[in-house]
């Protein structure tokens, strides 16, 4: 983006003006954001007054398109970047009051699996998943317990004293996996943890996280992976252009797009934003407090 | 059981990165090897330089009627009350003639008689400090003419123009030395540093892991300083060792056959290898603690 450009940008929509956050963190909530606005030095706006709450035990897909601010969501959560305005809690805690010397504290508890797997190329898979437990000052007897366990739940027992990069992608996805939730955080964050992998594949590693929110850990998974989406039919928040859209209890990746819609789409027409279909249907919701069908957007 | 683990980690890391890490040593052994040899060089030519000057002094001559007791009062002035004397000699009337005469007989022969005075060579204590001396003696008066300050002293002379020599030319000597040493000094750093910092953004990606992981900045911090430091030492001996057959094959030979190269007041081998192999060390291990302060920003 040329430098004029970007200014030009800009003037035409300012910031949004700094007012109250609206209301209080809901109660018991793992995940809380409050008018949460990301503005990032470029320029770019990676977040726009996102509010959302996320109950412990909950599995919530993040959908959006590339650039639509999941992973500004995500970075938020790890504490990677700072929110411009809004507040984010996280299990009752104010991300805003962690100190810079705090941080590393604070994501030890958290889980967190990466597109691109982020495992340490120069250890085996049992040292990546003992380093996290050692990172927090973990005894040489928790790593001999623990690490062979998360290992076998995640199938990698053959595994042991292979290094990353003689792992088919799958396998390195199941070691971060591992790696994140070897100290059982109360919050598993996912990245396009399928981004990288095929279908089937993907499926195994979707089970894993499942099988991990099953034990009461809450999982949020930022992903565009539509097939998979559909067909978990778990809760579903929808950001486009920085903005929440949608937010669904059991909802499918495309929401409720019709074939006419998508045909419009294709030849370009210009639409109705969808941020104001989302607006109205909260209305709407709210008034009719309608039950949600899953079956419904399957047909559509 | 912390360190233990910080150490597995450094030598862990040793292993895996062998390269970059040889890159670094073979950095750290010649810049060792170069700051070895300087060093003497140095200190070699600088006390050269402090030799010649020592020999800056100015003579106090005496009249030639000065008796005992006038000679024990200058002697007294002279040690007691001028500032920045070094050390002072008595030369008698008899002793220079004597010197004199050994240099020149056959002048001496036809002069029959002593025409010398009495002499007090001044030395001072920092060679620098002449004129100040000469100036406490011999004071200039209002009318700018030279004065003594006692009535048995006859001149004062420091000998002006081969004094003048000797401070500026040593004076050049040792801003040029120090001056290359600075340079030589700054030189290392860098180079050391580049090296470290260039194995260091090779692994950047694994810092940014560990900090995403929960791990605060001196838990990654650790063993990179221990793996620095076990990088330069092993540079650091390295080195220390080829100067040492260096000097026994070489140097220590010729020593004996050339004053110049004996130099009594070089640093001795020891104190010379601690002081590298101390350097090298502190240098490589704080190069690494530094250097990573940018990855650990995540």
């Amino acid at each position: 983006m040329a430098a004029t450009e970007r200014h030009v940008r800009r003037r035409r929509d300012p910031a949004p003006a700094r007012t109250r956050v609206v209301g209080d963190p809901v109660p018991g909530a793992v995940i809380d954001f409050r008018s949460v606005t990301k503005k990032y030095p470029s320029g770019d706006l990676g977040l726009q007054d996102a509010t959302f709450s996320v109950v412990p035990g909950e599995f919530v897909f993040l959908v959006g398109s590339t650039g639509s601010g999941k992973s500004t969501i995500i970075r938020l959560l790890i504490k990677e970047i700072d929110p411009t305005y809004g507040a984010i809690h996280v299990a009752g805690r104010d991300l805003g009051s962690i100190t810079r010397k705090r941080i590393p504290n604070y994501r030890r508890n958290l889980g967190v699996v990466f597109q691109d797997f982020k495992l340490l190329p120069n250890r085996t898979v049992y040292d990546n998943v003992a380093y996290a437990l050692q990172v927090t000052g973990g005894t040489r007897r928790e790593v001999r317990e623990k690490v062979p366990d998360i290992l076998r739940l995640t199938g990698l027992s053959t595994k042991l004293h292979s290094y990353p990069d003689q792992l088919s992608g799958g396998e390195q996805q199941r070691v971060s996996v591992a790696r994140a939730f070897v100290n059982h955080p109360p919050l598993l964050l996912a990245d396009e943890p399928t981004g990288n992998l095929d279908p089937e594949t993907s499926v195994g590693i979707m089970q894993l996280l499942y099988r991990i929110n099953r034990t009461g850990t809450t999982v949020v998974v930022a992903t565009h992976d539509n097939a998979m989406v559909d067909r978990m039919r778990r809760r579903v928040i929808e950001v486009s252009h920085g903005s929440i859209v949608r937010d669904e209890r059991a909802g499918s990746y495309a929401g409720t797009e019709s074939t006419r819609e998508f045909a419009a789409l294709m030849r370009d027409e210009v639409t109705e934003p969808r941020t104001e279909r989302f607006r109205a249907r909260r209305r709407a919701d709210a008034a009719a407090d309608a039950d949600l069908d899953p079956e419904r957007d399957a047909d559509a | 059981m912390r360190f233990g683990f910080f150490l597995r980690e450094a030598l862990r890391a040793l292993r895996r990165n062998a390269v970059p890490s040889f890159a670094a040593m073979a950095t750290v052994l010649v810049t060792v090897l170069v700051l070895g040899v300087f060093i003497p060089v140095v200190q070699a030519t600088t006390s050269g330089a402090n030799e010649i000057r020592a020999k800056v002094v100015a003579d106090v001559y005496l009249k030639a009627g000065a008796t005992k007791r006038d000679i024990e009062r200058v002697r007294g002035i002279i040690a007691n009350d001028t500032p920045g004397v070094g050390r002072v000699e008595f030369i008698s009337k008899e002793q220079a003639y004597a010197e004199e005469k050994k240099r020149n007989p056959e002048a001496y022969a036809l002069l029959g008689t002593n025409p010398l005075p009495d002499t007090f060579r001044v030395t001072p204590a920092k060679p620098d400090d002449i004129v100040r001396v000469r100036d406490a003696l011999s004071p200039i008066s209002p009318s700018g003419a030279r004065t003594v300050v006692d009535r048995s002293i006859d001149e004062v002379r420091n000998r002006e123009e081969d004094t003048d020599k000797i401070l500026s030319a040593t004076r050049v000597v040792k801003l040029t030395m120090a001056l290359l040493a600075g340079l030589l000094v700054l030189a290392s750093l860098l180079l050391v540093a580049n090296t470290i910092r260039l194995s260091l953004y090779a692994r950047r990606r694994e810092v940014e892991v560990m900090k995403l992981v929960g791990a605060t900045d001196w838990f990654i911090r650790w063993p990179f300083v221990i793996e620095g430091m076990l990088v330069g030492a092993l540079g650091g001996v390295l080195a220390v060792l080829l100067l040492a057959v260096v000097k026994i094959a070489l140097v220590d030979p010729l020593a004996a056959d050339f004053a110049l190269i004996a130099a009594p007041q070089t640093m001795n081998f020891p104190l010379l290898v601690a002081v590298l192999i101390g350097a090298s060390v502190g240098v490589s291990a704080l190069g690494s603690g530094l250097s990573l302060r940018r990855f650990l920003r995540v």
